[in-house]
């Protein structure tokens, strides 16, 4: 009979489309609650708290077709700011066995700033399927070193959340870098995870103390041999500012993954580059330099929403009212009117108009 | 005979533009909140009226519930086409970005395909507004509703086809898409209307399927009941459509135009060819709303990509640059407009109506300005 059951409700749920047609069910159970709707994900804050000054951790519940995600993954989260939907990509930070989602949002720009003073319980966000090859190998290795900086412990947090939930029997270590003690994100957290898991050990590192961490100053030789001993076997795991990566990578080599967003291969030819650039909104025009949009909206003196600047967070997003674009990362041409595009990515293919 | 381009010397059409740029462009940077909590409010109470509508003709048996049924599902099918669809469907509301209203997602309830319709009315009667030959919406390439179409005996039907195309109007909106008239003349291939057909026919049986099957099937006994109400509902909402769209831009001295004077047309020729092309209705908010803003089609014609709940608020100023430049501004209650395009149709059915063109003279002392 259980058997049977899923297939009457989809047939019921076919039928209910049908008769629902052209909007969709969706459409008419969002009015009802907006959690009720079956093809997009969303997500319903359950709690908001203060780790640090600047920053906002929530917990949100998924809607029913989240599928889930794997530690190390972003998820790009929408949110209405005087409406319009804006998007920016944060990283679950509790384990990927968890029911709800925890992120934390350093306050840093519009969409954060907007979350660290205006969410609240109750507050329903958009969210996308999870995505990124920011992930643990399995089966686990024996040894793993987690590196972050600032918010980046959020995806290597999931990791070690992750891990812990696993009852991992290898040796974890999780060097996380900030400023100093007023700033450290997840420090009881942290601490509590521990406890729990005697296999795993917290090393906090503060750049800009002399006291009071475990470790002080920027990432060294020193801070990995203190740290891990066995660092140079260890898979490491870093997330956190471009230098602390690049150090890493240069102690560690191959070993390191890291939580960037590996940069494209982007294609622009300046030299055949022809037509008018005309941003609407704010009236400004240029000649198409054959550049991405958003650099030649900002030579024109705009300064447009951005955030990875290489096409993956969509920040950028903006509306292309005329003409047609080139995506620098695939070479697509697209000419459709009134089109969603990265700025970051795309070329003026001629005469382009953005609402912008 | 005024010809469109005498009316204004180029300095003044230039300055002209240059005005209606500048109320556009407050307007824009104006956009927010308010207006996407306006479209929702919308949204909500015509899916809530047509929810009503179909949960009603479940006691259809009963007269009034049937009457109410009826109307119910009217409303929400006109609030649907016309303050919501019509106007996401312009990129109204695309800066949201809000999947559910944008231009290029959208979907309507009637028959007439969304991207079909985005084509034939955004891109040909919105850019080549009035401009016969080119503008399609001129008697929908089945009346004759301008002198200077050529009378042709067939046009003796012409209060026939209207009043038909009045009852019928969303499939008249969804033929259009495939351009007989212009297939008759040998300008498009029958060929080229493969994918349109396609996805015409998905459209139609999704629509029909719904109205005139199974909603009528659910009511079970009161299936005939159900059928005749959908069916009445579909017919109310085409006679408003077809009246407030005709109102539009055929009462009585609407202007048309020539490809010739509208070539290499500038900003402010466009704009000034979108007003002496276009004529308001008059009337109370509700009104307003129910025709989707289209009563006021001049200031939708001058902007048709700010959402509408914009156009009243700026109506008096782009009447007091018309009269600035000693501009027309069309505009009157229903029942006038509405009696001036029906006599306009029945005139034209005849041929020895090949009188000049009416048009405003312009103030002389701006002119020599």
């Amino acid at each position: 009979m259980t058997a049977l059951l899923p297939r009457r409700v989809r047939r019921l749920a076919s039928l209910a489309e049908a008769l629902l047609t052209p909007h969709g069910m969706d459409r008419y159970l969002e009015l009802v609650d907006p959690m009720l709707v079956r093809r997009e994900i969303r997500g319903l804050v359950t709690a908001v708290r203060r780790q640090t000054a600047d920053s906002v951790t929530f917990t949100v519940r998924p809607s029913r077709a989240w599928p889930g995600f794997t530690a190390g993954q972003y998820v790009r989260v929408q949110v209405e700011i005087d409406g319009v939907r804006r998007t920016r990509c944060y990283s679950p930070c509790g384990s990927q066995y968890d029911g709800e989602l925890e992120f934390t949002a350093k306050d840093l720009g519009l969409v954060s700033g907007h979350l660290n003073r205006e969410l609240g319980v109750g507050a329903v966000l958009g969210l996308s399927i999870p995505d990124g090859t920011f992930t643990l190998p399995t089966p686990r290795p024996d040894r793993v070193l987690l590196i972050s900086g600032g918010s980046g412990v959020t995806p290597v947090l999931a990791m070690a959340r992750t891990l812990v939930a696993e009852g991992h029997p290898g040796e974890i270590v999780f060097l996380h870098y900030s400023n100093g003690p007023a700033d450290a994100l997840y420090r009881t957290e942290l601490a509590q995870l521990s406890a729990r898991h005697p296999g795993l050990r917290i090393v906090h590192a503060y750049t800009h103390a002399k006291t009071g961490g475990d470790l002080h100053g920027f990432c060294s030789e020193d801070h990995l041999a203190k740290a891990a001993p066995w660092y140079r076997d260890a898979e490491a795991f870093v997330c956190g500012p471009q230098p602390l990566m690049d150090s890493v990578r240069a102690l560690l080599g191959e070993h390191v993954h890291t939580e960037e967003f590996t940069a494209p291969a982007l294609t622009f030819d300046t030299e055949h580059a022809e037509g008018q650039v005309r941003f609407a909104r704010s009236g400004r025009e240029c000649a198409n330099s054959g550049k991405s949009l958003l650099e030649q909206a900002e030579e024109a003196g705009l300064s447009p929403e951005h955030g990875c600047r290489m096409g993956i967070c969509f920040s950028c997003t903006q509306l292309k009212t005329a003409g047609r674009v080139r995506n620098a990362k695939t070479g697509e041409i697209s000419g459709e009117e009134n089109e969603e595009i990265q700025l970051c990515i795309s070329v003026p293919v001629g005469d382009v108009e953005i609402h912008a | 005979m005024t010809g469109l381009q005498d009316r204004l010397t180029p300095a003044q059409v230039e300055e002209f533009g240059r005005e209606l740029d500048a109320l556009r462009q407050r307007v824009v940077d104006d956009l927010g909140q308010a207006d996407v909590d306006y479209i929702h409010t919308v949204i909500k109470t015509q899916r809530g009226l047509e929810v009503a509508g179909r949960a009603l003709m479940f006691a259809g048996f009963f007269p009034p519930a049937w009457l109410a049924g009826v109307t119910a599902l009217s409303l929400a099918k006109i609030l649907d086409n016309m303050e919501i669809g019509h106007n996401v469907m312009h990129g109204q509301y695309d800066w949201t970005r809000d999947p559910a209203l944008s231009s290029q997602r959208f979907e309507w309830d009637i028959v007439a395909p969304a991207e079909n319709w985005r084509h034939s009315h955004n891109y040909m009667h919105h850019t080549y507004t009035n401009i016969l030959d080119k503008d399609r919406d001129v008697g929908y390439g089945i009346l004759r509703m301008d002198p200077a179409q050529k009378w042709h005996p067939y046009y003796l039907g012409n209060p026939v086809y209207a009043f038909l195309l009045a009852f019928m109007f969303e499939y008249g909106v969804m033929l259009h898409d495939l351009e007989f008239d212009r297939i008759l003349k040998g300008e498009r291939k029958w060929s080229d209307n493969t994918e349109i057909l396609r996805k015409m026919a998905k459209k139609v049986s999704r629509q029909v399927g719904k109205d005139y099957v199974l909603f009528p099937l659910l009511t079970g006994p009161m299936a005939p009941l159900t059928f005749a109400g959908n069916l009445t509902a579909n017919v109310v909402r085409n006679v408003w459509a077809f009246s407030i769209i005709f109102c539009g831009h055929f009462p009585g001295d609407v202007e048309s135009f020539t490809e010739e004077e509208t070539a290499e047309e500038t900003r402010g020729q466009w704009y000034l060819r979108q007003i002496l092309g276009s004529a308001n209705i008059t009337g109370g908010p509700l009104f307003h709303i129910m025709s989707g803003n289209l009563s006021h089609q001049i200031e939708h014609h001058l902007f048709p990509d700010i959402p509408a709940r914009r156009y009243p608020e700026i109506a008096p100023e782009v009447r007091a640059i018309c009269e600035k430049y000693g501009l027309p501004y069309n505009t009157g209650p229903l029942h006038k407009q509405l009696w001036s395009v029906a006599k306009k149709i029945v005139k034209l059915a005849l041929p020895q109506t090949s009188a000049p063109r009416v048009t405003v003279e312009p103030d002389r002392s701006l002119r020599a300005a």
